[in-house]
C-alpha cells in the first residue's frame, strides 16, 4: 500500500468515526427502517389494497388487473423495491381524499404545520427557560410553588384537553382570540412560502401578520404547555443541583457577581438535560399536532393525515408518516448537535 | 438429622422475616412523600369505582345506548352532578364506566408490552456483540424513531376502529421502550463478577437472565411501568378522540370528549367532565410514579 493510500484510508476512517457523521449515517439507516415499517403496515396488515382502492362493487377482473398494476402479485421485497423507487421519485400515488397526487397535497399542507410547530417551539423555549430559571433561582418561594403546581397540571393535562379548555375560555368566553383557522374571513395573503406570517411580512401586509399571530396563539399554547411544564421542572432541578456544587462556591469566594455566576456558569451546564429531553417533547408535539389541528380546523399536514387515516387512504397515510418521520429525525439530529455544543464531554467521549 | 431440618425451618422463617422487613422499608420510603400517598389513594378509589361501576354510578343504565330526550342538555345540578348529554344521559355515570375502559387499557397494554420488551431487552443485552443484539436493538430503534402517537395512530388507522384494536396499536408502539431500558441495564451488568461467577458454575442462560439479572432490574422497570400508565391513558384517549378507537356509544373517556366536543361552547360541561376524568387518572399515576421512583432510587 502506498503512503497516499494509507492517508486517504485513515482520513476516511476519521470521517467515519466522527460522531456527527456516524449519527447522520445511522439516521439514514433508520429512515430506511421506517420506510420498511410503514410499507409493512400499509401492505401486510389490511385486506386487499386493490379492493380497498376500487371499492366493494368493482368487478373481480378489474380488481385483478389493478392488483397486477400495483405489483401485488409479486413477492413482498420486490413490491418494496418498486415502492421505494416510486417514493424517491416523489410518487406516493393518488390520495383517495383529495383525488390528487399525495406529494402535491403534502406540499400544500406542510407549511401550516411547520408554522404551527415553529411557533410552538418559540413559546416552549421562552416559557420553559423563564419558568425554570425563576423557580430555580428561588427554590421553595411562592413563585416556585406556583410553577410546581403548573408543572403537575401541564404534565397531567393532555394537549387536546388544553386545546378544548383554552378554546373555550380564551376564544368563546373571554372572546379575545379567534377560535378556528389560520386567518380571519376577508383577509387574504398571497402564497409565497406558505407560512402566512412570513408571506404577510414579505408582502408588507401587517394587518394579516397580526391576524395570523392571533390565530397561532391558542393552538401553539395547547401544544407547548405540557412541554414547558416538563422542561421547566428538569431545568429547575438541575439548576439547584449545580448551584450547590463546589465550583460555584469557589466563584462566590472570588467575588464574581452572582448574576454572572448564575447565568454564565450555572445555567449552561443545567441546560443540558433540558435540551436532551426536547427530543421527546418534539415527538409529542408532532404527535399532538394531529389532534390540535383537528380541533382548531388548522389546514395542516396533520389534519390531512387524520382525514386520510379515518378514510383508510393508505397512500396519503404513508406519505404523511414518512414526512413526519423525516422531520423528527432531522429535529433529533439538530438537538443532538445542540447538546454536544453545550456539553464538551459528549464531543470528546464519543 | 433433626438438626438439619430445624435449621432449615429457621432459615425459611428468617427469609420470611427479611421479606416482611423489605416491604415495611419500601412502604416507609413511599409514604415519606404525601403526594405519592395521595396518588395511590386516588388510584385505589378510581379502581374501586371502575370495578363496581354498576353500583357506584347513579344511573348505570346510561353507560351505553339510552335515550331520554326530555332530560337532554341539562347543566350540572344535584340530580346530575356533571349534567346530561344530548341524549339525556348522566355524564357522571358514563365517566365512571369510562374509568373501567381506562384501567382495562392500562392492564392489557402493559401486560403485553412489559414482558415482551423486558425479555427482548434481556436477551439483547446478554448476547451483546452478536447478531441477535443487532437485530433486536435496530428493530426497536426504528419503532422509536417515529413520534409514538403518530405510530400508534397510523397502526390504529389500518385496523378496524374499536377499543381492542386501539389497545393493540398502543402495544405495538410501546414495547421498544422497554427493550431499550432493559437492554441498557443488562449491558452494564453483563460483565459483573456475579454474572461471570454464575456462568463459570454452569448456570443456565435462563437462570442468569431471570434469576440473576431480572431481580436487580425490576425496581427500575416497575418505576417505568407506573410512570407509563398515565401515558397509556393519554395515547389511548388520543386515539379515541380522533375517532380511531372505541366508537360511541361506548363510554370511553376519549371517545366521550370527542363526541361531546361537537356541542362546545354552549354545552361545555359535557366535554369537560370526561376530560377531567382523563386528567384525574393521569395525575394519579404520575403522583404514584414519583413515589415509586423515590422508593427505588435509594437502592
Amino acid at each position: 500500500m502506498t503512503a497516499e493510500n494509507v492517508t486517504t484510508s485513515t482520513r476516511l476512517q476519521n470521517i467515519l468515526s466522527n460522531y456527527y457523521v456516524r449519527k447522520i449515517l445511522l439516521s439514514i439507516v433508520t429512515l430506511f427502517g421506517i420506510s420498511i415499517l410503514i410499507f409493512t403496515i400499509a401492505r401486510v396488515l389490511p385486506g386487499d389494497p386493490a379492493r380497498l382502492a376500487l371499492g366493494p362493487r368493482a368487478p373481480e377482473d378489474v380488481v385483478e388487473q389493478y392488483r397486477k398494476l400495483l405489483r401485488l402479485d409479486q413477492p413482498i421485497y420486490i413490491q418494496y423495491f418498486y415502492w421505494l423507487l416510486d417514493v424517491f421519485n416523489g410518487r406516493f400515488g393518488l390520495s383517495l381524499v383529495t383525488f390528487r397526487d399525495v406529494l402535491t397535497d403534502i406540499v400544500e399542507f406542510l407549511p401550516a404545520t411547520v408554522e404551527l410547530i415553529i411557533f410552538t417551539l418559540i413559546i416552549d423555549v421562552i416559557g420553559a427557560f423563564s419558568l425554570g430559571v425563576i423557580s430555580g433561582r428561588k427554590p421553595n418561594s411562592m413563585i416556585d410553588n406556583a410553577v410546581r403546581i403548573f408543572a403537575y397540571a401541564g404534565i397531567a393535562i393532555p394537549s387536546f384537553v388544553w386545546a378544548i379548555i383554552l378554546q373555550l375560555v380564551l376564544a368563546n368566553w373571554l372572546d379575545i382570540l379567534p377560535a378556528y383557522g389560520r386567518l380571519s374571513l376577508g383577509i387574504e395573503v398571497n402564497r409565497i412560502t406558505g407560512l402566512i406570517t412570513v408571506d404577510s411580512l414579505l408582502s408588507g401586509n401587517l394587518v394579516a401578520f397580526a391576524d395570523a399571530i392571533t390565530h397561532l396563539i391558542i393552538p401553539s399554547l395547547s401544544l407547548a404547555i405540557g412541554c414547558i411544564a416538563q422542561e421547566a421542572r428538569i431545568l429547575r432541578a438541575n439548576l439547584i443541583e449545580n448551584i450547590n456544587k463546589d465550583y460555584i462556591l469557589n466563584m462566590y469566594a472570588h467575588g464574581i457577581p452572582s448574576s454572572i455566576i448564575f447565568f454564565k456558569y450555572a445555567l449552561k451546564p443545567s441546560m443540558i438535560p433540558t435540551v436532551t429531553i426536547m427530543t421527546l417533547d418534539m415527538a409529542s408535539m408532532l404527535g399532538n399536532a394531529f389532534l390540535v389541528e383537528l380541533i382548531f380546523n388548522w389546514p395542516g399536514l396533520s389534519r390531512y393525515g387524520i382525514t386520510a387515516m379515518l378514510r383508510k387512504d393508505l397512500n396519503a397515510i404513508v406519505g404523511v408518516v414518512l414526512v413526519i418521520g423525516l422531520a423528527y429525525t432531522i429535529a433529533s439530529i439538530i438537538i443532538d448537535l445542540l447538546v454536544s455544543y453545550l456539553d464538551p464531554r459528549v464531543r470528546y467521549k464519543r | 438429622m433433626s438438626g438439619a431440618t430445624v435449621s432449615e425451618v429457621k432459615f425459611s422463617e428468617l427469609e420470611k422475616k427479611v421479606k416482611r422487613e423489605n416491604w415495611r422499608r419500601i412502604w416507609f420510603r413511599f409514604k415519606k412523600s404525601k403526594l405519592s400517598v395521595i396518588g395511590l389513594s386516588m388510584i385505589l378509589i378510581l379502581l374501586f369505582m371502575a370495578v363496581f361501576a354498576e353500583y357506584v354510578a347513579p344511573y348505570p343504565s346510561h353507560a351505553g345506548l339510552y335515550i331520554a330526550f326530555k332530560n337532554a342538555y341539562k347543566p350540572p345540578s344535584i340530580e346530575h352532578i356533571l349534567g346530561t348529554d344530548m341524549y339525556g344521559r348522566d355524564v357522571f355515570s358514563r365517566i365512571i364506566f369510562g374509568f373501567r375502559y381506562a384501567f382495562m387499557m392500562i392492564g392489557l397494554v402493559l401486560s403485553i408490552v412489559v414482558p415482551t420488551g423486558v425479555i427482548l431487552g434481556l436477551i439483547a443485552g446478554y448476547y451483546r456483540g452478536t447478531f441477535i443484539e443487532t437485530v433486536i436493538v435496530r428493530l426497536s430503534d426504528i419503532f422509536i424513531s417515529l413520534p409514538p402517537l403518530v405510530l400508534a395512530l397510523s397502526i390504529a388507522s389500518i385496523l378496524e376502529p374499536n377499543i381492542f384494536n386501539s389497545m393493540l396499536a398502543v402495544s405495538l408502539m410501546w414495547w421498544p421502550w422497554y427493550v431499550k431500558l432493559t437492554y441498557s441495564m443488562t449491558v452494564s451488568l453483563r460483565n459483573e463478577p456475579f454474572i461471570l461467577a454464575a456462568e463459570s458454575q454452569g448456570a443456565s442462560t435462563l437462570h442468569i437472565l431471570f434469576r440473576e439479572l431480572l431481580p436487580i432490574e425490576l425496581g427500575t422497570i416497575l418505576t417505568k411501568v407506573t410512570l407509563d400508565a398515565g401515558w397509556v391513558i393519554l395515547i389511548g384517549a388520543a386515539i379515541s378522540f380522533v375517532g380511531l378507537g372505541a366508537q360511541p356509544p361506548t363510554p370511553d373517556l376519549g371517545t366521550m370528549v370527542s363526541e361531546y366536543s361537537k356541542y362546545l361552547p354552549e354545552y361545555w360541561w359535557m366535554s369537560l367532565g370526561p376530560a377531567a376524568g382523563i386528567v384525574l387518572i393521569i395525575l394519579a399515576f404520575n403522583l404514584l410514579g414519583d413515589g415509586v421512583r423515590d422508593v427505588f432510587a435509594g437502592e
